[in-house]
């Protein structure tokens, strides 16, 4: 298990270096960020001065190892824009965005599962058809229409939900999160359905399939000739075993919603880490567009180890090994 | 029975004060987030705009930017290269501190100094000397004159001396955010909010908000859902695609003003064959920006009054120079171009090139209202002059850096692009300056002259007016400046964006024309 743990871990750093790499000299590729940071109104010696004061003005390989130096000290480099730590800027966004991945997640296991379920064990009844159709929405309309819909119909026109922005914040063991205020569920519930929507489809699918292959096994008719109840063989029989896959492709799933909310996060104003990646990039401010994928390849190895775990124990048979697979 | 009264007067004693606070409070969605709560840190409207609230500059400007007293309550020229300032007495900062002229002195240090700034306030504090005569009056001494004085005053907060060496962080987290203005500091989220309170004791009146709330929403159509749903109370930057609509809400209401930007075309003036102009063969031909009839034709074939009703949706001004002509030191003889389709065809055949050539014109996308639309729009206009067009927008992180340094060699990549260019001071000085003067480092002038324009007589009005401070001199050698520079179509101007609020009918709007946001703006019917 260590030694898997460990294996991991060093294929992640491989990750990060090879992805610093690209990033770093991928945005440099775009521009030059002082033309859209300074005022336009600076003469040239003083645009050149920002240019120096921030080390724009070297060389992009002299710049990059001056970059990896200070990664080495374990500093990640200031904002251009903000002039605040990269790393910094980003973690005081962090726990908004984790809120709201969680709460679509949430939603995508509460409502995918069962309708999931429903629709596999009864393939034909027209509420299971009803859910199908619905769930091809999900897979094809696009995030930001559905989410300005909403706001539209939740906001605008029933007045039920804030259309923008995060609720009060309260405090829960020492966590901040808005989650255990009222305000805060009033906020949080329209872009976390809308940021859960593919994922509600996902489940549905994923749910029906299993639950459709998993009905027609030996140990099912077994358990329904062993004389158990309806109830206890969906609950614990079949609901068990099309778990595996659910688990896997949620876990990488929920990285994919914290690394990438941008469009929802931008659209309700959520003050997410999201929303500050599309900043930078429109900003060119290179330091938080790298620590950012510093932070979500380091998060994409972490969830993908969990869920190695997590599969080895809900199925026995997988095992965990030091060896290369 | 008497409990049930009881219930129901407390029921209306709440919903009475829960009014009241209400009435007091403004809650504002803005298009844009500050960068920082630090006011010397980055000279960008989205700051400025909130630092205004907290932290006064010497000299004010009014919404049309006209010159008003601020922390300074009078002043005097001394002699040309001297001024004299005298500062209100009385006034305190947030913290109970007094005010008085080592706080200006405090300013005069920090301000171009800030550490890792992407743009400070040097260009307004450099070379003006500071000497205090007593706690309230001091003097600036300037080399050369500088008639821009009070407009330079005008763009930078006064910090209190204690926080001269506190950093961005300390003012971020509201430990340093001690000024004088109407608003103290309260709470700053970044991405999300900012939060400020009224400050009773301001010199200038009680202000009429409680709190106000800034809360950044920069998606335009939920911006406006957050309008409707009553989310917020104002919005800034209605989209034009809105707006007509919102004016005809009843519950609902608008201002707008004619703003000091201009949208406008630049062109290529160093290059004898630009890369983005070719024969209608692909073949490469001589430059034919060079020519006055050809730069005049493509004036002419752009119908300004066109783009402002459909691409614009009627938010815009058709535009004849730097700025609306409201404004001092800019030319009343200049009229919009007028749209000459058949004239433009025959002054393009005097050129010879009767049969137009190839062009590919270039713009940024999402840095000005509508800016890939004016481009499109643009583009069909001069197809119709027989010009064979390519449309590029370009995503602003990498249009600025091309438009300004992406050639060979390090010169201005686009043959002939769309630019947007704001007068922060209210007339055309800086303009003129960098727009049209010789690109020239060492002078400083000309540094967004991205067409590399040239010509001696702007060169020499601009270099005069810029050092002469009897006002009706220097705004006649302006208005001569631009008249020259224009009617050379140094650069073809578009049009002047409107500024739109919109806000919920109970509230009172007054627009400014230089795009800020603030709540002293706003007010309760």
């Amino acid at each position: 298990m260590l030694a898997f743990i460990l294996r991991r871990a060093g294929q992640g750093l491989l990750v990060i270096l090879a992805m610093v790499v690209i990033v770093f000299f991928g945005v440099n590729v775009v521009g030059d960020p002082v033309w859209i940071l300074v005022s336009p109104d600076m003469t040239q010696d003083q645009i050149a001065e920002v240019s120096r004061s921030l080390g724009l003005d070297r060389p992009i390989w002299e710049q990059f190892f001056h970059f990896v130096g200070g990664i080495l000290q374990g500093d990640l480099g200031r904002s251009f824009v903000h002039g605040t730590p990269a790393i910094r800027l980003i973690l005081d966004r962090m726990p908004a965005t984790i809120e709201l991945a969680l709460v679509a997640l949430f939603l995508a296991v509460i409502l995918g599962i069962p309708l999931g379920l429903f629709a596999g064990l009864k393939p034909d009844h027209p509420l299971s058809r009803g859910v199908m159709a619905v769930s091809i929405l999900g897979f094809s309309l696009p995030t930001f229409w559905v989410g300005l819909m909403l706001i539209m119909v939740f906001a605008v026109m029933l007045g039920w939900l804030p259309a923008t922005g995060r609720g009060d914040l309260g405090s829960f063991f020492g966590i901040t999160t808005s989650l255990v205020t009222l305000d805060g569920w009033s906020h949080i519930l329209m872009p976390a359905f809308n940021l859960a929507l593919l994922k509600i489809s996902l489940v549905i699918r994923l749910a029906r399939a299993g639950t459709r292959e998993v009905s027609l096994q030996d140990y099912i008719k077994f358990a329904r000739a062993k004389g158990l109840s309806r109830s206890r063989i969906i609950g614990v029989h079949v609901l068990k075993n099309i778990l595996i896959p659910i688990v896997t492709v949620l876990g990488l799933e929920f990285g994919s919603l914290v690394a990438f909310s941008v469009v929802t996060e931008t659209i309700f104003a959520w003050p997410g880490m999201g929303k500050l990646l599309l900043e930078a990039i429109q900003r060119l401010d290179r330091p938080v567009i790298v620590a950012y994928v510093i932070i979500v390849v380091v998060l994409f190895v972490v969830i993908n180890l969990i869920v190695d775990i997590l599969y080895s124990l809900l199925d026995p048979r997988v095992r965990l090994s030091g060896a290369p697979a | 029975m008497k409990l049930a009264m009881k219930r129901a007067l407390l029921a209306t004693c709440a919903v009475a004060y829960a009014t009241f606070a209400l009435a007091q409070d403004i809650r504002i969605g803005t298009s844009s987030e500050p960068t920082s709560m630090d006011p010397h840190f980055h000279n960008l409207t989205p700051n400025n705009q909130i630092m205004a609230h907290i932290f006064e500059p010497l000299i004010s400007m009014d919404a049309k930017q006209t010159i008003r007293p601020g922390l300074a309550e009078s002043w005097k020229v001394i002699d040309d290269t001297t001024w004299e300032f005298k500062l209100r007495a009385g006034v305190k900062f947030h913290d109970g501190s007094d005010f008085g002229v080592d706080d200006v002195i405090a300013t005069w240090a920090r301000a171009p100094e800030v550490p890792k700034s992407p743009s400070n306030f040097s260009a307004y504090i450099r070379g003006k000397t500071i000497e205090k005569v007593d706690d309230l009056t001091f003097r600036i001494k300037t080399a050369g004159p500088e008639p821009l004085m009070l407009n330079h005053l005008a763009q930078f907060g006064i910090i209190s001396r204690k926080n001269k060496d506190m950093t961005t962080e300390d003012y971020n987290s509201g430990k340093a955010a001690s000024g004088t203005g109407p608003f103290k500091f309260s709470e700053y989220v970044a991405g999300d909010r900012v939060v400020l309170t009224r400050n009773d004791t301001h010199w200038g009146g009680k202000p009429t908000w409680g709190k106000v709330t800034f809360k950044s929403i920069k998606s335009d159509p939920t911006r406006v859902a957050a309008l409707l749903s009553g989310d917020v109370d104002v919005i800034e930057n209605v989209p034009t695609a809105d707006a007509q609509r919102i004016k005809k809400d009843a519950r609902l209401t608008t201002a707008s003003a004619l703003s000091n930007r201009v949208i406008y075309f630049h062109l290529d003036r160093h290059r004898d064959t630009t890369p983005f102009i070719k024969g209608k063969d692909g073949a490469d031909i001589k430059n034919p920006l060079y020519d006055l009839r050809v730069r005049q034709a493509l004036s002419k074939a752009l119908n300004r009054p066109a783009i402002v009703e459909r691409v614009m949706e009627g938010e815009a001004e058709p535009a004849s120079q730097f700025i609306p002509e409201s404004y001092a030191g800019t030319s009343k003889n200049l009229k919009p171009t007028a749209y000459d389709l058949d004239g433009a065809k025959k002054l393009l055949a005097e050129a010879g090139l009767p049969n137009g050539f190839k062009i590919t014109i270039h713009g940024p996308n999402g840095r000005y209202t509508n800016d890939a639309k004016i481009l499109e729009a643009a583009g069909q206009m001069w197809a119709r002059l027989g010009l064979d067009v390519s449309v590029e927008a370009i995503p602003a992180a990498n249009f600025f850096s091309r438009a300004s340094t992406g050639g060979a060699g390090g010169v201005p990549e686009f043959s002939l692009f769309l630019v947007g260019w704001s007068a922060g001071t209210g007339e055309p000085s800086d303009s003129v300056k960098a727009l049209t003067t010789t690109f020239d480092r060492s002078k400083g002038t000309g540094s967004a002259n991205r067409g590399r324009y040239s010509n001696p007589k702007v060169d020499e009005l601009l270099l005069a007016a810029i050092r002469t401070v009897d006002n009706a001199k220097r705004n006649a050698m302006l208005a001569e400046a631009t008249e020259i520079a224009m009617n050379d179509v140094a650069i073809i101007p578009i049009h002047y964006p409107l500024n739109t609020w919109a806000a919920k009918k109970e509230f009172t709007i007054t627009p400014r024309s230089d795009e800020y946001t603030l709540a002293t703006s706003f007010g309760r019917k």
